[in-house]
């Protein structure tokens, strides 16, 4: 038999309540999400401004003015006895030839001060690079050929429209805009790869300036930091996670390795000044002190992102593991490690990224030096990005503007790198269970 | 109430006690009915603290005597007496919390997993003490192996499964050897044709009743001498219990079989022994059939008739 339901009118008001608060809660759930999205744009505003800032300032260093000259090799210049010997054509003026082909675009040129400006129109490596040539083909040498040659990085700063209107420049630049708009009108100016800045080390001509020294510096130091961190970090984190007794030992490690995480990192460049350096006698500004001192930085987080990552292995797979008669070690090899992997690599890569930009510790051990040469071991004097690019900043040349702004982009690309490896091992790895 | 499940017929056949133990709910509903209140009456009341029937048995394979369990300050197995024999399956039933998890536990020691965890008494298999201080549990584990409640099958493949147990414990020489021992586990475990074509995919990705099995082949691949099961079906639907069940008195006759479970008629099903626990304590201990058509204690009455629990 059927009962047609009889809506009771106890339930009713209890809807009509409900009802009436709906709008109150809708409200507040509204406000709640656009809270969250004006964070969110406010967020992204900031990161949009401080990239097209950066690279607006930045992307013009990948490229640099190279001026067409007819260079005639003149024997007398770079072979007076003609004897076609290594050590003379080494020692040759290479200079005096460009600046004879640019005296001879511009036979105008007469005057003493202009003829000396015309002089520095050409960068610091364009006699070097005509020395490279004829040391590799001695047969050049009295013959005449057009080739690309880097200009002053003044007259690049020019070229780039980088100083500003005529009005603002000197003399001797707007001199030199005539010629260079001269040479535009022939086609002798073109902008060629930067291969510079990616080869060269450290250096106080911004034209001969480049990265390489501070990558290579990072990456030697980085090196060092993650073959110390990794393994100790994540045998450090299954320790205590998985073996270690839970005592008051452990409780005060586990406390010291949270405040740990929290010291400012110059604490740790003044500890790797006095322990590294003054105490066991490692050599300074080298990626080795370098690399240990991150190291310290970096072990507490990876500890901990590691514990976290042991933690949420869930305990079904412990127990399955213990029940077929897994003994402790096996248990947690065999298979709460490859669970708990993915988070320990994300949280060390996260942790590893952040000693590749910390450069306060590495100001402590000294890495803040000039150092021109480009590091081959690691023990040998280096720079790295971060410490780098705060050097290029502090240098009143007009051209290590960009350069600054170029080498925080080479330092964004590997950071971006990283997190990247991290966010794919994260995705790759990750099981479901 | 309904006694039995009436989709698989099989139960009557293997099971007489199942229909015992339907006409005896049936009887004691009428006997409620009419208040016939002498009928309900037994031989222990409610206040009686021992254990009620024969709890030794003549062929035991694990002698449990005097044991109790703490967590921290709180008493969770009281003076629990009790003989797991050879080659039959034993089930402990009981409303939740009244300790027979945990004393499933102390089996094979998985209380040790937890650090509070403290357990007295004596627990004795082949002659020696299983909690005695110089007692490996590794070999312990091997030789009483454990079903969860929850299928938990490693995140690695069906073979890596079932073959991880005797890999670790040296069970196996060859490859071939070892594709053997997974072949007749999963065979013995009910699964083989639905999973031989596909033992290279996660053990995972199987459905919660085949996940079950394979856990209980990933047990039996070992090749233990005890199997402790939890709540083996509590997570699965009825034709998977089905299943597992049959799985289950097949298995009685090679390996000697605890299960706790919450459904009468399971425990009725597939044991001939079952222990009722209430607060901690066992309260009674008998044939399946006796304890579920005439039980002794008041608790056990009231328990399998539904009053409470």
């Amino acid at each position: 038999m059927n009962n047609e339901a009889q809506t009771p009118t106890e339930s009713q008001r209890i809807v009509d309540i409900v009802i009436a608060g709906l709008a109150k809660r809708r409200r507040a759930e509204m406000r709640f999400r656009f809270y969250g999205l004006i964070s969110i744009i406010v967020g992204l505003l900031f990161l949009v401004l401080l990239f097209s800032s950066i690279i607006s300032q930045g992307y013009t260093a990948f490229v640099y003015t190279n001026v067409a000259l007819d260079i005639t090799y003149d024997a007398e210049k770079i072979d007076p006895d003609g004897s076609r010997k290594a050590e003379v054509l080494a020692s040759g003026d290479y200079d005096s030839l460009w600046k004879a082909s640019l005296f001879k675009l511009f036979p105008e040129v007469t005057d003493r001060q202009k003829k000396r400006t015309l002089s520095s129109f050409m960068g610091s490596s364009a006699g070097q690079r005509l020395r490279d040539r004829v040391l590799a083909k001695p047969a050049l040498i009295g013959t005449t050929e057009r080739i690309w040659l880097p200009v002053d990085d003044s007259i690049d700063m020019l070229a780039k429209g980088r100083l500003g209107n005529e009005d603002e420049l000197s003399e001797k630049l707007r001199d030199s805009q005539t010629w260079l708009h001269a040479m535009q009108a022939k086609g002798l100016i073109h902008k060629a790869l930067n291969t510079e800045f990616f080869t060269n080390g450290d250096s106080r001509e911004p034209d001969a300036a480049g990265i390489w020294g501070a990558v290579t510096g990072s990456a030697f130091t980085l090196m060092v930091t993650m073959a110390l961190s990794l393994p100790i970090g994540i045998a450090a984190a299954i320790y205590l996670e998985e073996f270690a007794p839970r005592n008051r030992w452990t409780d005060l490690i586990e406390v010291n390795i949270n405040n740990l995480a929290a010291v400012p990192s110059i604490v740790f460049g003044l500890l790797g000044l006095a322990v590294f350096i003054n105490l066991f006698g490692f050599p300074r500004s080298s990626p080795l002190v370098g690399g240990l001192v991150l190291t310290l930085m970096t072990l507490p987080v990876i500890i901990i992102a590691g514990r976290s990552a042991l933690k949420s292995v869930p305990p079904s797979v412990r127990e399955a593991a213990l029940g077929v008669g897994a003994s402790p070690v096996q248990m947690v090899f065999d298979h709460v490690l490859p669970l708990a992997m993915p988070g320990m690599l994300t949280g060390a890569i996260i942790g590893l990224a952040r000693a590749l930009g910390e450069s306060a510790p590495l100001l402590m051990i000294g890495m803040v030096a000039f150092i021109v040469d480009v590091p081959t071991s690691l023990s040998s004097p280096s720079t790295v990005l971060p410490v780098q690019i705060y050097l290029w900043a502090d240098s009143p040349e007009r051209a290590f503007t960009e350069r600054t702004s170029a080498a925080i982009l080479v330092l964004l690309a590997f950071l971006i790198v990283m997190n990247g490896l991290a966010v794919y091992l994260r995705k790759h790895y990750e099981r479901r269970w | 109430m309904v006694g039995i499940n009436l989709m698989n017929p099989w139960y009557t056949d293997v099971y007489p006690s199942v229909d015992a133990y339907y006409r005896y709910s049936q009887s004691k509903t009428a006997a409620m009915k009419t208040r016939d209140t002498t009928a309900m009456e037994r031989a222990y009341d409610r206040d009686y603290q021992g254990t009620v029937g024969e709890y030794t048995s003549p062929n035991p394979r694990i002698r449990c005597r005097n044991v109790d369990v703490f967590y921290s300050d709180k008493q969770a197995v009281e003076n629990v007496n009790l003989d797991i024999g050879i080659n039959q399956v034993i089930a402990l039933i009981g409303p939740s919390g009244c300790g027979k998890s945990t004393f499933l536990r102390c089996l094979n020691r998985m209380n040790d997993t937890i650090p509070e965890c403290r357990v007295t008494g004596e627990i004795v298999m082949d002659g020696k003490a299983i909690y005695g201080d110089d007692v490996d549990v590794v070999p312990l584990r091997a030789q009483v192996g454990m079903v969860f409640q929850k299928p938990n099958p490693f995140p690695k493949s069906i073979f890596e499964n079932v073959a991880y147990g005797p890999r670790i414990h040296g069970l196996v020489q060859t490859k071939v050897d070892l594709e053997e021992t997974v072949e007749r586990s999963l065979r013995r475990a009910g699964l083989w044709d639905e999973v031989k074509d596909r033992l290279e995919e996660p053990g995972t990705g199987l459905s919660g009743g085949q996940q079950q099995r394979l856990c209980i082949a990933r047990t039996i691949a070992v090749n233990p001498e005890v199997i402790l099961m939890d709540e083996p079906c509590s997570a699965l639907d009825p034709i998977a219990t089905a299943k597992i069940e049959q799985l289950i008195d097949e298995l009685r006759v090679l390996y000697t079989i605890v299960i706790v479970t919450h459904s009468m008629q399971q425990a009725a099903r597939v044991s001939q022994r079952t222990a009722y626990f209430h607060l901690g304590r066992l309260v009674e201990v008998g044939e399946t059939a006796q304890v579920f058509t005439n039980p002794l204690h008041q608790l056990t009455e009231e328990y399998i008739t539904g009053r409470f629990g």
